[in-house]
């Protein structure tokens, strides 16, 4: 090795270290801004040291690339709200993937398929059918989550075994390119495969169930920038694909034990959607009253507990209700009123969803508790305020064998003394379940868009 | 300094010539980058085991945005040639592999600069 290389190879080892040193300070609030810091210096090196790599010709090309990559990636992160994080990250990630599977492509064009290692075959083969499947999964995580897919699953007779087809089917085609070495046509074969698949195995997923789709996805990048890196024996690409992959793979099972779902039914269990009212499970027999409350009852209610719990929900992320829900908590700690929020590990879209809204809202972040640390205060709770919450809350999931939601992990908000639901209207929520909290005698509806129903709280509230 | 360094750099077109002789091993190369795939795996999951919920949104996007990291890659195949097939795959893959790069760390800072403690937060 020349000395040049050596110095890449050192470097690369210094990119990794500060890979893995910023990974870790993202697990604890008070680090993570530094820790993303760092991972972004980690990737700059990387970047950089790269660039002396003698086999470089072409900046032009490079230079441009970066440009465009970076003007639209920058006004994109600059732009969208912070509801619509789940879909950028979909689609930042559905790109990630094409460019694995552009990598491989082109790898395999620039040697002309010949001369190459066994190894070298299949990771590219890998690489294009991974980056493929992340690439459609993607957008179809993406599409399903702005609506414009529609949320149900979709299914068809034979689905699972088709995939399976498909899949075993790509495998063979790796298997068979390593004899024929030197035309394209079997890695376009390849990539056309891993692109239908990509759509055909999120399509039976639920919209409810995205977050778990794009966290898995995201973890599929990562192996599918590691297999790059096996492909040009590039070993910053293999450890940090790696270290993505692993770290996605785990946030996926986190978040799949929070919902009390294993990662298979997710994933083939066509799970959610508009099933109708007939879902929820041997409701015939209870009283199906409900009472409301105006904001006046509520701020009286309010000020004059000890205690009370926010328990935030998809419905105050699509409301923008989270700076309204702040000025309430002010108004009552104002009062002597101990406020604290209740944040289920699925609430929202994504997990911590809920904690970037409310940051966002200067909600100090030793306010936000866990749904194991918060679920024993519940009896000692005067007033829960439930905004746009709804499946999280059902109580049905601790009760009801015969609900769809049983087993899942909730908020035991009805074991507080008041409940108080803030909905636009009767309508069921994501999983299409009637949420017998609703009917509960301790239990309050407050109708109204939630920003304007918090903020006529504030108002009452001054008055109070 | 330079009578230290010039024979390092002499001596570094040996060191390419010798090692060229003796003939670089694939196989041995495969399975060191194996080895070093799966201790990073395990790096991974020991790292991100213990996050806090608050944070899994953040770190999703920030793990999503290190894939970028296939723009190295990128880089490297782009760049080998003169504007033939590869040489714009390669400048496709750049693009998007920029694109997640760049959206990536700025989205995930967004969310992280939002974090504040009680004391520290303006009211």
């Amino acid at each position: 090795m020349t000395l040049l290389e050596i110095s890449v190879e050192l470097v690369y080892m210094v990119a990794v270290a500060l890979f893995v040193i910023g990974l870790k300070r993202m697990t604890s609030p008070a680090t993570a801004r530094s820790g993303n810091q760092l991972a972004a210096l980690a990737m700059l090196v990387g970047i950089v040291v790269t660039l002396f790599d003698k086999n470089i010709l072409n900046f032009e090309l490079i230079i441009a690339g970066v440009v465009v990559g970076g003007l639209i990636g920058g006004i994109a992160a600059k732009k969208v709200e912070m509801t619509s994080m789940p879909e950028m990250v979909a689609l930042f990630n559905g790109v990630g993937g094409a460019s694995s599977f552009l990598v491989g492509l082109g790898e395999y064009y620039r040697t002309g398929g010949v001369d190459l290692n066994v190894d070298v075959l299949v990771t590219i083969g890998l690489s294009i059918l991974i980056g493929g499947i992340t690439f459609t999964g993607s957008i179809m995580a993406f599409g399903k989550l702005k609506g414009l897919i529609t949320g149900n699953p979709v299914t068809f007779p034979l689905q699972t075994p088709l995939n399976g087809v498909l899949l075993l089917g790509s495998f063979a085609a790796i298997g068979y390119g390593l004899f024929e070495t030197g035309d394209p046509m079997l890695y376009l074969i390849i990539l056309g495969i891993s692109l239908v698949l990509g759509v055909l195995v999120v399509l039976p997923i639920g919209g409810a169930d995205m977050p778990v789709v794009i966290s898995l996805l995201n973890s599929y990048s990562g192996v599918a920038a590691s297999m790059a890196g096996f492909v040009i024996n590039n070993k910053l690409l293999i450890v940090s694909g790696a270290l993505v992959g692993s770290a996605g793979l785990i946030l996926t099972v986190i978040m799949c034990k929070a919902m009390n779902r294993s990662l298979t039914n997710v994933l083939f269990g066509a799970f959610g959607g508009d099933k109708g009212a007939a879902s929820g499970g041997g409701h015939g027999s209870i009283d199906k009253t409900i009472r409301e409350v105006s904001a006046e009852d509520l701020a009286v209610m309010t000020a004059y507990a000890q205690r009370v719990v926010i328990v935030p929900g998809y419905g105050l992320a699509v409301a923008q209700a989270q700076h309204a829900v702040r000025e309430v908590a002010d108004i009552l700690e104002g009062k002597g009123v101990d406020v604290r929020y209740g944040i289920h590990p699925v609430a929202g879209r994504m997990p911590g969803h809920m904690n970037v809204l409310l940051a966002e809202a200067n909600v100090p972040y030793n306010l936000l508790y866990d749904m194991e640390d918060i679920n024993p205060d519940f009896e000692k709770t005067d007033v829960v305020i439930i905004v746009g919450a709804n499946d999280v809350v059902n109580p049905d999931a601790r009760e009801n064998p015969a609900s769809p939601i049983y087993g899942m992990p909730i908020l035991n908000v009805d074991k507080a003394k008041a409940t108080i639901v803030l909905k636009r209207s009767m309508n069921p929520g994501f999983a299409g379940i009637d949420n017998v909290l609703f009917y509960k005698p301790n239990n309050y509806m407050f109708f109204g868009d939630a920003k304007k129903s918090l903020q006529n709280l504030v108002s009452a509230l001054k008055e109070v | 300094m330079l009578n230290y360094v010039m024979p390092l750099f002499l001596m570094s077109s040996d060191v390419a010539e010798v090692s060229q002789a003796m003939g670089s091993d694939p196989i041995k190369e495969l399975l060191v980058n194996l080895f070093v795939f799966l201790l990073a795996c395990f790096v991974g999951f020991e790292v991100i085991s213990k996050v806090p919920n608050t944070l899994h949104t953040p770190l999703m996007s920030g793990s999503n945005a290190i894939s970028g990291i296939t723009l190295v890659g990128a880089l490297v195949v782009a760049g080998h040639t003169y504007f033939d097939i590869p040489a714009w795959l390669g400048f496709v893959a750049v693009v998007m592999a920029t694109i997640n790069v760049v959206g990536g760390f700025m989205v995930t800072d967004r969310m992280l600069e939002m974090f504040k403690k009680k004391d520290e937060g303006k009211k």
